[in-house]
């Protein structure tokens, strides 16, 4: 691993890391955290989606069930939080390896998997909405403890910190990752199948160890959720807001990029605020902006922001040698 | 070391393979020859785990490896080729190669160094950072045959490598072949270019309609009249020897 391919991520950390000493304002933090929750959660769907190349369209079923998890091992069961959010990690990395095997198996992709994965999500988004154990249409409230072993703290820039170190983390998994043997075998199965399995890759194996892997990130997303807002509701966790949230996250910041799912978060949700700024309350506005980011970044920059940031860098270079 | 027996394969009412066998040993070059549909390409399938048969066995180094998928056969050396290439498009041509020499180096960095030699015994060195997308029809035949040398294989199945080349450019790769086999690797060759067959394979088999039609050495085979009928139809044989008869 070179310095060379860690220095833009760690440059982006470090600058976010410094935000809550340039503002205590709790506006911009909450802001802030909800734009970390989506960017760990787009950093699941990247993996699948962008290096693996199978397009989920319901990754709120991880997020859900890492939400879920985390919140019922604590008012029903109760577990600690920390250890609730670790379960609720490894319970969502089960969602994801059962989805995958039963997807997988039956040699679903493309669209196919798209649907199969939205069916799914909706499938929990409907369960949890009607069961009494998961507190129904009601939803579940946690109990206010503000205490560090709660995982609750009484300043929201720890917990802005605590969720920059998961960011963090998956950021350097991933690097390590598509500088590995897994992440060539992902690649090559993304590219063409038949001949990664000619070339020994197990396809199965490697999609299935994408799929679990990406669904465990993707809810550590939903139990961050849980311990920040202290509620949520079947709409919240299994809602398709955060399945859309994932994937065009990473589309707009940049497909199969290491950086790209934290900077189309950050894009996504800022443009987001500032419309709403300018164009007051209209219900969906943030919506429209985010279908015309998608667009856009489909039909002119297909590697998204760091794509074309990465395209100029090479002009760039190209014209200097000349 | 290679030991195809009985192989049969249907598909729908099609009989692509029909009873099929063929052996290679070790350090041989086999020619696989045959008319277009014939089946050659479908017992490359057979062979390498892509394609169950309908009937008949694959050993392997005297294993039956028959129900295994094609992943297991790799990594036990069976390497094959695609006559339509497969590249993987978005991935640069030393990526497309590791994945490959990942299969025996699971340290990143004793792949690559292994993917940049196989590239080189291929002439593809200064090709390493382009994507692969960017290789001419040559260039692509050369990474397919990188990349499955970079399993390191004990037997390699070339299927039409040559296919689409011009005449220099197959000058140039049928000395790699025979350096690839000095080199210690098995080949199984499907091949229309006879000109690489009779200077390359010690042995080859006629595949017509599925079945093995004639075997042994290549001017033996393409002699024999059996052979000619399959390639240019019923009753060539005869004429061409009356036509000689009357050039004499
Ligand atoms: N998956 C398939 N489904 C149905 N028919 C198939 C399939 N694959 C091959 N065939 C048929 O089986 C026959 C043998 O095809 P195959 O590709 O093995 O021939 P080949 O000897 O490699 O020919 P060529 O020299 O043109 O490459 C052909 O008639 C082909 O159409
Ligand atoms: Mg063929």
């Amino acid at each position: 691993m070179t310095g060379r391919d860690l220095l833009p991520p760690a440059l982006l950390i470090g600058l976010l890391a410094l935000v809550p000493w340039a503002t205590s304002s709790n506006t911009m933090l909450n802001f802030l955290v909800t734009v970390l929750i989506v960017a760990l959660a787009a950093q699941g769907w990247n993996l699948l989606g962008g290096f693996g190349g199978q397009f989920s369209f319901g990754h709120a079923a991880f997020f859900g069930t890492g939400a879920y998890a985390t919140a019922l091992l604590q008012i029903r069961g109760g577990v600690n939080a920390w250890i609730a959010c670790l379960i609720g990690i490894a319970a969502g990395g089960v969602v994801g390896w059962v989805i995958g095997v039963l997807a997988f198996r039956a040699r679903l992709r493309g669209s196919y998997f798209a649907l199969v994965t939205l069916a799914f999500a909706e499938v929990l988004r409907i369960l949890t909405n009607a069961a009494d154990f998961t507190g129904g249409a009601a939803g579940l409230l946690l109990r206010l403890d503000v205490r560090p072993m709660n995982f609750q703290f009484a300043s929201r820039a720890v917990f802005y910190w605590i969720a920059l170190v998961c960011v963090a983390v998956v950021l350097l998994l991933t690097v390590m990752i598509e500088r590995g043997r897994f992440g060539a075998q992902l690649a090559a199965v993304r590219e063409n199948e038949e001949a990664a399995r000619a070339l020994g890759v197990d396809a199965l194996a490697v999609k299935l160890r994408a799929i679990t892997l990406s669904a465990a990130i993707t809810a550590a997303a939903g139990c961050l959720y849980t311990q920040y807002f202290l509620y949520l509701d079947a709409n919240i966790a299994y809602g398709s807001w955060i399945s859309i949230e994932a994937l065009l996250a990473a589309i707009v910041g940049g497909i199969g990029t290491v950086a790209g799912p934290v900077i189309g978060a950050l894009t996504l949700h800022g443009l987001g605020e500032l419309t709403k700024g300018f164009a007051g309350d209209i219900t969906g506005v943030d919506l429209v902006l985010f279908g015309l980011l998608l667009v856009a970044a489909i039909g002119f920059a297909p590697l998204g922001i760091v794509g074309s940031l990465r395209r100029l860098r090479v002009v760039r270079l190209s014209g200097g040698a000349r | 070391m290679l030991d195809v027996a009985d192989v049969s394969r249907r598909f729908g009412g099609l009989l692509a393979v029909d009873g099929a066998s063929l052996t290679v040993a070790e350090g041989e070059i086999v020619g696989l020859i045959g008319p277009n549909g014939a089946g050659k390409t479908t017992l490359f399938a057979i062979i390498s785990g892509f394609i169950a048969p309908s009937k008949g066995s694959i050993r392997f180094e005297g294993r039956d490896v028959t129900r295994e998928p094609a992943h297991l056969r790799a990594r036990q050396g069976i390497a094959r080729t695609f006559q339509v290439v497969q590249p993987f498009a978005g991935l640069t041509v030393r990526d497309n190669i590791a994945v490959g020499a990942y299969l025996r180096h699971p340290r990143r960095q004793d792949a690559i160094n292994h993917a940049e030699a196989a590239a080189r015994r291929l002439g593809l060195e200064t090709m390493l950072d382009r994507p692969a997308s960017d290789l001419t029809v040559a260039g692509r035949k050369r990474l397919e045959l990188a990349r499955a040398l970079a399993t390191e294989p004990k037997v390699l199945l070339l299927d039409e490598v040559l296919a689409g080349l011009n005449p220099s450019e197959i000058r140039d790769i049928i000395p790699v072949i025979r350096v690839i086999r000095d080199g210690g690797v098995t080949v199984l060759m499907i091949e229309h270019v006879m000109q690489a067959v009779m200077s390359l394979c010690e042995r080859v088999y006629v595949l017509a309609h599925g079945r093995v039609i004639a075997a042994g050495v290549p001017r033996d085979v393409c002699a024999d009249p059996l052979v000619i009928e399959a390639y240019l139809g019923h009753g060539a044989a005869g004429r061409i020897r009356a036509g000689e008869v009357a050039g004499a």
